[in-house]
């Protein structure tokens, strides 16, 4: 039976563990702290917990002040309004003051489901990506959830980490978490599928079909975006017929892009991009989402097939 | 408490210092913000030179009281009261704006006594909450002070951060209000109007105080009240000359980010003496 969870679960939890390590790490919300599971912090450590209501902006650039008093500051929201609404107050705050402050947000990508396309945030790792000092990591379950916050928690920066709404089935046998180094989960040279976040777990299922056809695919999850690891990806260039990128995101500017810059620098080789295709999001159930825009197992097969072709 | 004539002078006389670096800085830059940073020179060079508790020798020290200058373009400002009072080396000055200085055309940590990068309007306050936070968290006895421009606080963070300072109770936060009345298009009352604002102030849970923003003993007198009110945070609304002490930038708006060319800066700096 495969382990399922919700990755924010796992954050609130790995909050208080860290509170009770840490008297100067500080977390704040905005009126999302039962979703983002702040709250769990909140209830343990009430005088280092900072409610700001429905004002993502504030929260962000109070969180710049804190930093500046040695604070290590954790700020949470959905993952739309925490890079959307405060991205100024990111770049000219966050990240140019190049401050202890850890940007975790739930709610991301497209199985939001049913509360629709103004929720769900297609678009975040790309907002981040663009700026400097910024580190990017998508946990692709619960279990690497915990490890990021942890490793994000004891190194200095900004960092930003985006986590889902749903249960995630649990990736076993990943090996050592380490920021900027990709995890080869599966080993195989006809072809490499990179994924993050949930899409692990879809590469994981159309590593399956392909090898059942003969096909051997090498599966990375590729959970740290900036920095990213450029080795992995360029000993995959070279030693495959090509890339299957993966994500819960728009293909513009995320890990896919990330990809295609190192590839077409140094390794040129082709890049298929399994992700939201300009397009915005919808209404729908989890499960139909990720058909309608074509980020299932299914999918990520036949871009793999059409690589080795 | 009441200052004496002579402790009133000595202030002025410093504010008229700050006012020369602002003028022979923004000369040899050749741009940058000339009559915002004169303006609330007198409310900030007050600040500096007699109420804000910190040590120039240790910018650093955990005790000392956190400022934050968020209409950061007003730096030339700034960077003139930390020079006088010893933070750096005053020909640092003579370097602002250029390609590797300490002293960028809107703040950073570059600077010794800059503790956050300003220069995008409307984020300050939030800032200055931030810090003020931090000390009830380290129960911390250091109070925040924080200049706002006014057309500054047509940015909606502004009154997000004024609410939650009144939510948290930030008595240990003072906010500074230069109220010039002009901004880069034109009076604030054509292009925005902000009145009726202590009202605005209160109503968001502040204690407000207005003050002639020239005037040193009524400068002084709201840094004190501010000390003593208990249970919300403080602004003190100064009302302002843009470009003050320099008459022929006086309430002219084309001096908010034009600097003075040479004969402007001769000029200026002889009123100044």
């Amino acid at each position: 039976m495969t382990e399922m969870l919700y990755q924010r679960d796992v954050y609130g939890n790995t909050l208080v563990e860290l509170g009770k390590q840490n008297k100067d790490l500080v977390v704040l919300d905005a009126d999302l702290s039962s979703s983002t599971r702040t709250r769990l912090f909140a209830k343990e450590f009430p005088e280092r917990f900072f409610n700001f209501g429905v004002a993502e902006q504030n929260m962000m650039a109070t969180s710049v002040g804190l930093a500046s008093c040695g604070k290590i500051v954790f700020v949470s929201s959905f993952a739309i309004f925490a890079t959307g609404r405060a991205w100024e107050q990111i770049r000219n705050g966050v990240a140019y003051n190049n401050f202890n402050i850890k940007i975790v947000a739930s709610h991301a990508g497209i199985t939001v489901g049913p509360d629709g396309s103004s929720h769900q945030a297609l678009e975040d790792i790309s907002l981040m990506r663009v700026i400097p000092n910024m580190n990017i990591i998508v946990p692709c379950d619960g279990p690497q959830t915990r490890q990021a916050v942890l490793a994000a928690a004891e190194t200095p920066g900004p960092f930003y980490i985006r986590l889902g709404r749903v249960k995630y089935a649990t990736i076993e046998n990943k090996g050592e978490f380490k920021i900027g180094k990709a995890q080869v989960l599966v080993e195989g040279n006809d072809l490499a599928i990179i994924a993050c976040g949930m899409m692990v777990s879809e590469a994981q299922s159309a590593v399956k079909i392909l090898l059942a056809q003969g096909v051997k695919a090498r599966l990375i999850n590729m959970h740290t975006i900036k920095p990213l690891d450029r080795d992995c990806v360029l000993e995959a260039a070279r030693e495959t017929k090509g890339i299957v990128v993966c994500e819960e995101h728009t293909v513009i500017g995320g890990l896919a892009s990330s990809i295609d810059e190192v590839v077409s620098e140094h390794f040129p080789t082709k890049v298929m991009r399994i992700g939201v295709r300009d397009r915005f999001g919808q209404s729908g159930e989890p499960q139909d989402l990720l058909k309608e825009y074509n980020l299932t197992s299914k999918d990520i097969e036949k871009a793999a097939l059409a690589i080795i072709a | 408490m009441q200052y004496t004539a002579a402790q009133i002078k000595e202030l002025e006389l410093k504010a008229k210092q700050v006012r020369r670096l602002i003028i022979e800085m923004l000369g040899k830059a050749c741009s940058g913000h000339p009559g915002g940073s004169l303006s609330a020179t007198d409310l900030i060079s007050v600040l500096f030179f007699s109420v804000m508790r910190h040590n120039p020798q240790d910018p650093g020290w955990p005790q000392r009281d956190r400022f934050h200058m968020s209409k950061g373009h007003c730096c030339p400002l700034w960077y003139a009261v930390l020079a006088q009072t010893g933070y750096f080396p005053k020909d640092k000055l003579w370097t602002l704006r250029q390609l590797g200085s300490i002293l960028q055309g809107h703040p950073d940590r570059r600077a010794p006594g800059v503790e956050v990068a300003s220069g995008s309007l409307g984020q300050g306050l939030s800032v200055a909450l931030g810090m003020s936070l931090a000390a009830k968290i380290d129960k911390k006895d250091y109070r925040v002070y924080c200049l706002m421009g006014d057309g500054e606080i047509q940015e909606g963070n502004i009154w997000e951060a004024a609410m939650a300072a009144s939510h948290y109770k930030c008595d240990n936060l003072c906010g500074i209000l230069d109220y010039n009345g002009f901004q880069i298009d034109g009076k604030t009352r054509e292009i925005m109007n902000l009145e009726p604002l202590k009202d605005k102030w209160e109503a968001f849970g502040w204690h407000a105080i207005n003050i002639d923003g020239h005037n040193m003993q009524q400068i002084l007198a709201a840094y004190e009240e501010a000390k003593e009110i208990k249970g919300r945070p403080s602004i003190i609304i100064a009302r302002t000359i843009k470009g003050k002490g320099v008459s022929f930038m006086e309430n002219v708006v084309d001096f908010h980010g034009c600097a003075p060319n040479k004969e402007e800066t001769e000029r200026a700096l002889r009123e100044l003496e």
